[in-house]
């Protein structure tokens, strides 16, 4: 038929060839899951959510730690997670004998969210703490849990003794 | 131990068994969660934000960011009565040790969380040239950082700067919306650690979830709207000088 058929023949089959091969290699060198949902490998959204988790959350901490839950339903504290200040806890929350949290220094912690600032929502409790205790830990008079000192279920006395002499004492 | 022809002749089989897992990656980590019933965003009321810097805290240990490096940050606006269009902003270390007091405090002072906005037309994920980066089917943009190549294409794609690229890796890397958290029915480590609700996640594919009474009756906005990201981190009582 054609004059010099052999040209096409061979011509075709090194097409043939480089075809089988970029199908071949295609198919390695691409992940199977590329496409699965878009132009993306699907497996990765797999293992991003495999991460471990460092903040157990607040409903991990209340299925154990009841007594402190009905504490803070009493103040204004009952909004604020336990992680917000305690720290990431997961660690402990799967093994809570051998990992313990460490013991705050409320005159840092407190200062973090209540030091006057300019920048705050004005209805929000705030103190410049140099002026307001001079020195003492927040917790020496509050306590974290149920911030608010009510005075008539406490000694009375005592409460406002140490209120007046931790003001004094910046002075 | 020295391989012998015998030896890898003996090993082949238990290669090829093994081949399947290997193709398979890492198992879903959450069983029940279903990608198609979720779209998630966040809400966040800056009128309740305080710049405490616990978010900023939350995410570097939840998410092992490196230091001074941020995939959320707080940026605190300063707008004096006369310059209304310059607002002075800052953000010393990303608001994670808190704010000192300002010097000025005449006219408006407020802080503004900011993290990744996940559009739902995010221009990040259309410049990636090897698909490293995409919207996963429930509206998180992620990272695969097994595929990155670190051209920094995407870095410079984001209209908000919420993208950099981890010295550690070489690859880039922004916020998941704590993808390994909320898959397993948890909130992210910046919404839990809020102590004032400011940051609240939510779920836009759940008819239950209280954002849609929110949006109904509140003025909210998103961040650079005329660039049309279909941004989906919803800001209420944002000031207008906020960029």
């Amino acid at each position: 038929m054609f004059k010099d058929i052999e040209h096409l023949v061979r011509l075709a089959a090194v097409i043939a060839i480089a075809l089988v091969a970029f199908i071949i290699l295609r198919a390695a060198v691409v992940p199977h899951s590329f496409g699965q949902y878009g132009h993306y490998r699907g497996t990765a959204i797999g293992e991003i959510a495999a991460r471990p988790i460092a903040f157990a959350g607040h409903d991990t901490c209340e299925a154990c730690h009841t007594e402190v839950v009905d504490q803070k339903k009493l103040g204004k504290h009952v909004v604020v997670a336990c992680e917000a200040c305690h720290g990431a806890l997961a660690k402990h929350a799967d093994d809570p004998g051998s990992v313990q949290p460490a013991k705050l220094d409320t005159a840092v912690v407190c200062a973090r969210c209540h030091e006057a600032n300019a920048a705050k929502p004005t209805g929000f409790p705030q103190v410049a703490t140099a002026d307001h205790s001079g020195g003492p830990a927040c917790d020496t008079c509050h306590q974290p849990h149920r911030p608010k000192i009510e005075t008539e279920k406490t000694e009375p006395a005592k409460a406002e003794t140490g209120k007046k002499t931790a003001t004094e004492g910046k002075k | 131990m020295e391989i012998t022809r015998r030896r890898l002749l003996m090993l082949l089989p238990a290669a090829a068994m093994a081949w399947k897992f290997v193709l398979a990656g890492t198992p879903e980590a959450s069983p029940n969660y279903k990608l198609t019933e979720h779209w998630w965003s966040m809400l966040i009321d800056i009128p309740k934000c305080i710049g405490c810097g616990s978010c900023v805290r939350a995410c570097a240990e939840e998410n092992d960011v490196p230091e001074s490096y941020f995939r959320t940050w707080i940026e605190r606006y300063h707008v004096t009565d006369w310059h209304i269009e310059k607002p002075e902003v800052e953000s010393p270390d990303g608001g994670k040790q808190g704010f000192p007091p300002h010097a000025d405090d005449n006219g408006k002072n407020f802080f503004v969380p900011k993290l990744c906005n996940h559009c739902a037309d995010s221009p990040c994920t259309q410049v990636c040239p090897v698909g490293a980066t995409f919207i996963s089917p429930d509206g998180v943009v992620l990272v695969d950082k097994s595929y990155c190549l670190g051209c920094r294409y995407c870095i410079q794609a984001c209209p908000y700067g919420c993208r950099f690229l981890n010295p550690k890796t070489n690859t880039a890397e922004k916020c998941t919306l704590c993808y390994h958290r909320i898959t397993k029915g948890l909130t992210t480590a910046c919404c839990e650690v809020c102590p004032t609700g400011a940051r609240q996640l939510a779920d836009l594919k759940n008819p239950k979830d209280p954002i849609h009474e929110f949006l109904r009756t509140h003025a909210v906005q998103v961040l650079k709207p005329h660039m049309a990201t279909g941004a989906k981190v919803f800001y209420n009582g944002m000031d207008g000088s906020v960029r």
